[in-house]
């Protein structure tokens, strides 16, 4: 949109991956004079505001300047050689599929940042029960966000690898130590199942870049698995699908996702849901299409009937969690829906086709947007009643939250609607495309199969909408409450600084998809033809 | 007519010797030194090991040999090379031992006999050095004697304490049946082939007579098994525990990282340059071997109990047995495939020295206020010492291989990698779920440094001076620190030392 010279955007990219290390490096040494703050942890919050907003800031400025006109060319790339012995090159580069996810990614890391900072300052008024220092909070922040940020930024196997375990520490400790009842064996059972996950992909990334020689994602795409055999190619993809499945999370591989967001505080909840998870299915359609298109004809079928049976499983433990009395905790029902929308996504990447991998990408960011909105609601909810248990929450007719806190339970409804893929919001247009996707799959694979996967996946919105529509009974709606019951604060000014542009997007993508579509698009169409466009 | 004098090339024999000489002259000068300056002869170690290293630089273009036959056969074998391989080797073996003299100069001065300890440091050292560069089979047993046995004195060196004593007599006599065992192999070997050279042994084995075959075959095999001892390898890993943990601590650095060192490049030397044409056998022994000790090693290190007394130095123990499983797998893999992947070894040897003399240089100076050195001694170590808790955190995550321990990733990588080039994908998926057992005791350990400590600062008056915090030598300052820049300048440019793994190194 506007004209910025290639060395800035080369210099922008960098800064976005690695301007955030440098952030948490500084963060644990003292404040310099002039910026101490109120407090060491009010300065140190601030800090993390400053740098991840630098960063948002930084993003944003690159979308700008980022040539809308050929988003399926990889712009902005810097290309130097960093160990020469194993072939790896740092390179980097953004196209129209790493674009929104680069964005999504500083947004969210900023606005967790910002709604940090700002909790701290509110509860100075109200002291807790001293949690462990901030500095360490900040530091890992930001080192998970240049993990993030790396692993969409990257264009080579081994330093996708690299960023892919660069997030497992920081959110191993977030969970640890700024997480509720039960963190220290959700935190375990989150590293080790993604760490196995990691190693056999690791494995598969190796198999393709010894038996092709190169490393580099960009040459590999171009190649189109032309260069590898098909053998190897099931195996690579073998070994790489069960990698980003575990992260994704692909069903039956999810189980440590539940336990995980369960235990972790809101903003971990946030990135978990709205970053982390996005790592496998861009890995997925960055890696796995274009380098070994043979192999994941293979396996696209078995994705697929993994995806709907996850679409559906989903669903149905979030109607089993929402009963009454059946004791469901909101942080876990969402992050089992999570397991839902994320098997629209892999459908759509199953089908391999043009339509089906851009809704795959539209759902990812929807998801990406909402999913985050609900942890932010439902973190919010639980600080007001110390708890996101369903059953105390509503009590014997409902929570009221549009009596007792009316705007924090239109967000909440608005939230759930958008979730459940209203038209006319974001969560809309990526499962419409990814069943779209289905009804008409790629060459090769089979139709009637993919058909059966696309009714099951139809059945599977009825099912998420009908347990989404059920919170919001329970949640918002509700009986007049027992009178001596203390009162409740509704939406903080903070909060909304927070929440509403997760607001907007949500309903900026709803009605403009375009916006987004354009971008993928055109890179899509490129990938999956093999670097020809 | 021929001179049949070798001729000897000083320069490139002077690593080891120099050290050797230095060893001799601090014995020589403990006798005149006054016992309130003992500390000298520490300095003067340090020093000679300096010097030692500093000899290295001319070698570095890796092409000198001495003690060479003279030509009348084809081939030409020497006794003593100093090829890349040598060099790094060498690098690795008297950086290792610097590390060591600077983490035990205050022991010296408290607990140990000052010139007998730096003697017999010194002399292992040389030993140490001696064996990469060694190309004949005798050589190999010489120098592998010369590194062992002032190694067992060590162990033994603190007086009076049973099990300092005990710990030394399990470490002998596992180790001379290992030396043991070797000698009968060489001598195997030696009848079979006629020679003692490893490049003349090699070319000698594939035109053995048919009814050698057998003496061959079984010279082989005791060969290898003499030097699994040495590395510590399953099933030969059971002295390794109680070893380290009776041995004064920097001692027990020391063998985990110069003792396997010399293990390993016995290894390398006997399979890759001598026993070339019999890879089909070796080859999946030493796969099978690499399985078992990085799954026993692992396992073992799970189990150990933190708030058990030498519970930090069992771990590392354990830990050790498991990563000299990760090291045999590049070496099984050169059997496979025709490219060199002994580089990988190399590498990741030179990664494991930095970061593990690193690890137990912490736990030295934690030890120091916690003699009992349990893990759960170093609960809370970040709110007492933030750097040293970071370094260790920052060692113990390269040993598992995860960022911020990038250089631990990459050297996983790099043997991940051999292992795939040479197809071997059982072995390569055995150590992928090895990884994240190691994961889990690595990461509980890192986790405990930053835990808030037992004693909550509120309840402690504040008046009163906290009873942990003792001045830390510098020697020890130094040792945690240079690993520690090395380790971060490793992880910001791997191509230093992964660079090995890519071209041929001998």
């Amino acid at each position: 949109m506007i004209d910025i010279s290639e060395s800035v955007m080369q210099f922008l990219l960098a800064l976005i991956v690695a301007g955030p290390l440098v952030g948490a490096v500084a963060a644990l040494l003292p404040a310099p004079p002039g910026l101490k703050g109120k407090s060491p942890d009010q300065a140190v919050l601030r800090h993390g505001v400053l740098v991840t907003g630098v960063i948002l800031l930084a993003a944003i400025v690159l979308a700008l300047g980022f040539d809308h006109a050929h988003p399926s060319t990889m712009q902005a790339t810097t290309d130097i050689s960093w160990i020469h012995a194993l072939g790896v090159r740092i390179h980097l580069g953004v196209d129209g599929i790493s674009l929104p996810l680069l964005l999504l990614t500083a947004l969210l890391s900023f606005l967790c940042a910002l709604y940090s900072y700002f909790k701290q300052q509110h509860q100075r008024l109200t002291p807790r029960a001293a949690g462990p220092s901030p500095k360490a909070f900040v530091a890992l922040l930001l080192v998970l966000e240049s993990g993030t940020l790396a692993t969409f930024a990257v264009l080579d196997l081994v330093l996708f690898f690299l960023a892919f375990e660069t997030v497992l520490i920081p959110m191993y400790f977030l969970i640890a130590r700024w997480g509720g009842e039960g963190r220290r064996a959700a935190s375990w059972k989150f590293i080790l199942y993604t760490l196995l996950g990691s190693v056999v992909m690791l494995l598969g990334l190796l198999l393709i870049g010894v038996k092709a020689g190169t490393f580099d994602m960009v040459a590999l795409a171009t190649d189109n698995g032309r260069g590898l055999t098909t053998s190897v190619q099931v195996i690579a993809v073998l070994a790489i699908g069960l990698g980003l499945a575990v992260k994704t999370p692909m069903w039956p591989l999810h189980s440590w996702l539940p336990d995980a967001h369960t235990a972790a505080p809101t903003v971990g909840s946030v990135l978990l849901a709205g970053v982390l998870l996005k790592m496998g299915t861009y890995g997925f359609v960055r890696i796995v299409l274009p380098i070994a298109p043979d192999g994941m004809r293979t396996f696209a079928p078995y994705l697929a009937a993994f995806a709907v049976a996850g679409i559906i499983y989903g669903s149905l433990a979030c109607l089993a969690l929402v009963r009454p009395g059946s004791k469901g905790d909101l942080k876990r029902l969402i992050a089992y829906s999570s397991v839902g929308h994320m098997g629209f996504v892999l459908l759509g990447i199953a089908t391999m086709t043009p339509t089906g991998v851009n809704g795959a990408l539209f759902a990812n960011i929807a998801h990406g947007l909402i999913t985050g909105l609900l942890f932010f609601l439902v973190g919010a909810v639980k600080d007001r009643y110390g708890t996101a248990d369903l059953d105390t929450l509503a009590g014997a007719t409902g929570a009221a939250l549009y009596g007792r806190a009316p705007r924090l339970g239109a967000l909440l409804a608005f939230a759930a609607v958008a979730s459940l893929g209203l038209p006319g919001l974001a969560g809309f247009w990526g499962e419409m495309l990814a069943l779209f996707g289905a009804f008409d799959p790629a060459e090769g694979l089979s139709r009637p199969a993919f058909l059966t996967f696309m009714a099951i996946g139809a059945l599977g919105t009825l099912l998420t909408a009908a347990y989404l529509l059920l919170v919001v009974r329970r949640v918002c709606m509700g009986g007049p409450r027992p009178a001596g019951e203390a009162a409740i604060a509704d939406v903080q000014g903070y909060e909304v600084a927070a929440w509403s542009p997760l607001v907007a997007l949500t309903v900026l993508a709803g009605l403009w998809p375009a916006v987004l579509l354009g971008l993928t698009d055109p890179a899509v169409q490129r990938l999956l033809a093999g670097g020809k466009s | 007519m021929t001179s049949l004098v070798q001729s000897v090339d000083w320069l490139t024999i002077a690593p080891p010797t120099l050290t050797a000489v230095v060893a001799v002259g601090v014995l020589v000068a403990d006798l005149f030194v006054p016992a309130a300056r003992k500390q000298l002869l520490g300095w003067i170690a340090i020093g000679g090991l300096v010097a030692a290293l500093a000899l290295l630089v001319p070698l570095r273009a890796g092409d000198r040999s001495t003690f060479c036959l003279t030509p009348d056969t084809a081939l030409r074998a020497c006794s003593y090379t100093a090829d890349h391989f040598t060099v790094v080797i060498q690098f690795l073996v008297l950086g290792g031992a610097l590390v060591t003299a600077l983490l035990s100069l205050a022991d010296t001065r408290e607990k140990l006999p000052a010139g007998e300890y730096w003697f017999l440091l010194l002399s292992s050292a040389a030993g140490a050095a001696l064996l990469p560069a060694a190309r004949d089979l005798a050589t190999l047993v010489v120098a592998l004697e010369v590194a062992s046995l002032p190694a067992f004195a060590l162990v033994g060196l603190r007086r009076g304490d049973r099990m300092s004593s005990e710990a030394a007599l399990k470490f002998f006599l596992s180790s001379v049946t290992a030396t043991a065992v070797t000698l009968l192999g060489v001598s195997f070997v030696y009848a079979a082939t006629g020679t003692l050279h490893l490049t003349e042994v090699a070319q000698r084995l594939t035109e053995v007579p048919g009814q050698l075959e057998i003496l061959a075959q079984a010279g082989v095999v005791l060969t290898l098994v003499g030097f699994a001892f040495k590395t510590a390898a399953v099933p030969f890993h059971f002295w390794v525990p109680d070893t380290y943990v009776g041995a004064p601590l920097p001692v027990a650095a020391y063998l985990s990282v110069v003792g396997k060192a010399v293990g390993f490049t016995g290894v390398i030397l006997v399979t890759v340059v001598a026993f070339p044409s019999y890879a089909d056998v070796w080859g999946p022994a030493l796969a099978v071997l690499a399985a078992l000790t990085m799954t026993v090693g692992n396992v073992a290190a799970l189990r150990q109990v933190s708030t058990r007394a030498w519970s930090a130095v069992r771990l590392l123990a354990w830990s050790s047995v498991a990563q000299a499983g990760y090291l045999l797998v590049p070496i099984a893999a050169a059997a496979y495939s025709s490219d060199d992947q002994i580089g990988a070894t190399v590498a990741y040897a030179l990664m494991y020295a930095v970061v593990n003399l690193g690890a137990f240089a912490v736990v030295v100076l934690v030890a120091r206020t916690h003699p009992q050195a349990r893990i759960s001694d170093f609960r809370g170590l970040y709110a007492e010492r933030p750097a040293a808790a970071l370094a260790l955190g920052f060692f113990l995550l390269n040993l598992a291989g995860l960022p911020p321990g990038i250089i631990g990733l990459f050297a996983k990588v790099t043997v991940f990698s051999a292992a795939v080039d040479a197809g071997l994908g059982w072995l390569a998926v055995i150590m992928g779920v090895n990884v994240v057992i190691a994961l889990y005791y690595y990461l509980r350990w890192t986790a405990l440094l930053f835990q808030t400590p037992e004693t909550a600062p509120g309840t402690a008056p504040e008046g009163e001076p906290r009873t942990a915090r003792a001045g830390v030598p510098t020697p020890v300052t130094l040792a945690v620190s240079l690993t520690a820049v090395a380790g971060v300048v490793l992880s910001g440019y791997p191509q230093i030392a992964l660079r090995f793994a890519a071209n041929s190194l001998f």
